[in-house]
């Protein structure tokens, strides 16, 4: 991102009046220079050049914590996931070149789904190349032209993505508003498909879903329903199958989409299902199908960390500790937070505008803390949010520690 | 409900969203006359639907640009 902008303008001339394609972005690109222009270091160029652990690198020749990874179990450096990346790599090669559906599927895409069947104790798992993919291919795959989709206005934008890679008639409902979910699904056409769309934690905010509730509704209209659980799994739940799993409604819900890019510790997506004609996607779902799959070292990892995720109810328990501590010792301080009480491992610290949210996290990072900066539109309601997600590896001490240069750098930019 | 009565329920919901006052006529964008983001964009819509009973989907949002646009497929919709 920041290689092309620092480049002197060099313009093209084109034939007649045909506007720069370029122009639309304008807007974004007055915003970046406004940033840059006060001063700030840029937030959304950080490179970390060496990675110590899954809560330490070297970003910026500084030794800083990470708190703004998703790397809620710290899986990345757990020494049997290494192992099985290295054997893999050794034993079949660094990638597969080619589709699942054509010679891209190794013993190791089968052993995956195998560890996903496993963990979720459903019938039937299918991998993609990435949680973005996942999205995208089954939502657009599965409801078609006169179908109905019913979804979270907050929804990730692969999720919207996938709705508008498909035919279906896109119906958004006020984030976690149930009542507002049931009209819209009453009101559709007698006849109609219908697909209902949420998350176990939305994580912009790192609130969760009413899902008892939602579930219920939805299954009183005879909807479909798909849960992304990108930032639950490994974590919440007691088998850490996520939220649909502590509300209890695991049985109720028709999809379950999650990542390999957050507790699992590498990168992939996949769908879970009990659908008994599940597995004809893998036929004619394309974000599957036209696409290489996943190297032999990455799945490799991926099956030998979800397997030991199946055991990790110490790691959940000391993860929900450190969210609980490092939210209420915001709150303490005087940070106005996402939501009233830790419900993830996600803690949002809501700034008053884009400019000091830039200087927090300028002040943080110099103090050697690492947090997600995120600033609309990815955002709800056009916030400015300094986005923290906790680790099952950082200590009691570091999350105090956190908490001290939190109240450093509030202060240093007027913000507490 | 005639196009006319429709016109004026909209209009009515329209107001509170409207704050700068801009005179409304068939012709006036939501987006560049009225300045509406896309929040403003789905709280208007949900009291339309709420008032009128019926479901707008984005991809009929899409199609509509102007107000008078509006009408004409509340007026559709509701007589369905």
């Amino acid at each position: 991102m920041s290689e092309g902008t620092i480049q002197p303008d060099r313009p093209q001339v084109r034939t007649g009046d045909t506007p720069d394609l370029f122009s639309k972005f304008d807007p974004v690109i007055a915003m970046r220079e406004g940033l840059l222009a006060s001063g700030v270091e840029d937030p959304f160029s950080l490179v970390m050049e060496k990675v110590l652990s899954p809560t330490r690198a070297i970003c910026n020749g500084r030794e800083t914590i990470l708190l703004g990874t998703y790397n809620y179990m710290g899986m990345t450096f757990d020494p049997d996931v290494v192992e099985a990346g290295k054997q893999a790599l050794a034993d079949f090669g660094s990638g597969t070149t080619g589709s699942r559906v054509l010679n891209g599927t190794y013993q190791g895409h089968r052993d995956v789904e195998d560890a996903l069947r496993e963990f979720y104790d459903m019938d039937h798992a299918m991998v993609f190349s990435t949680g973005y993919q996942a999205n995208l291919g089954i939502i657009s795959t599965i409801a078609g032209k006169g179908d109905y989709i019913v979804l979270d206005i907050d929804s990730h934008a692969s999720i919207w993505d996938g709705c508008k890679l498909g035919d279906a008639e896109i119906v958004p409902f006020k984030h976690n508003d149930i009542e507002a979910m049931e009209k819209r699904l009453r009101r559709i056409p007698e006849g109609a498909g219908k697909l209902v769309i949420l998350e176990g934690v939305y994580s912009m905010l790192g609130d969760i879903a009413p899902l008892a509730e939602m579930v219920a509704v939805a299954k009183k209209y005879g909807a479909m329903v798909l849960v992304d659980e990108a930032h639950s799994m490994g974590f919440i739940g007691d088998n850490g199958r996520g939220v649909v799993e502590q509300a209890g409604v695991m049985d109720d819900v028709d999809f379950i989409i999650g990542t390999f890019s957050k507790s699992v510790g590498t990168v992939g997506g996949f769908c879970v299902s009990n659908h008994p004609k599940f597995e004809i996607l893998r036929l004619v779902c394309r974000p599957y199908v036209f696409t290489a799959s996943l190297p032999p070292s990455v799945v490799a990892t991926a099956s030998t960390s979800i397997r030991k995720l199946m055991q990790g109810s110490n790691k959940r328990a000391h993860l929900w500790e450190n969210s609980k501590t490092l939210h209420q010792g915001l709150k303490d301080l005087g940070f106005q937070l996402g939501t009233d009480t830790a419900q993830s491992a996600i803690v949002a610290v809501i700034m008053p505008d884009l400019e000091r949210g830039a200087g927090m996290w300028e002040a943080l990072i110099n103090e050697g803390l690492y947090v997600n900066l995120a600033r609309p539109p990815a955002t709800p309601a056009n916030m400015t949010l300094l986005r923290c997600s906790l680790c099952a590896e950082h200590s009691e001490e570091e999350v105090h520690t956190i908490l001290g240069m939190f109240e450093r750098a509030g202060k240093a930019v007027g913000i507490i | 409900m005639d196009r006319a009565e429709v016109d004026t329920t909209i209009r009515k919901l329209a107001e509170p969203f409207n704050k700068k006052g801009v005179a409304i006529t068939e012709t006036t964008t939501f987006a560049a006359d009225l300045e509406f983001d896309s929040l403003t964009v789905m709280d208007f819509v949900a009291e339309i639907e709420d008032e009128f009973d019926v479901i707008i989907s984005m991809n009929q949002q899409a199609e509509i640009e102007n107000y008078g646009q509006l009408v004409d497929a509340v007026h559709k919709l509701q007589a369905n």
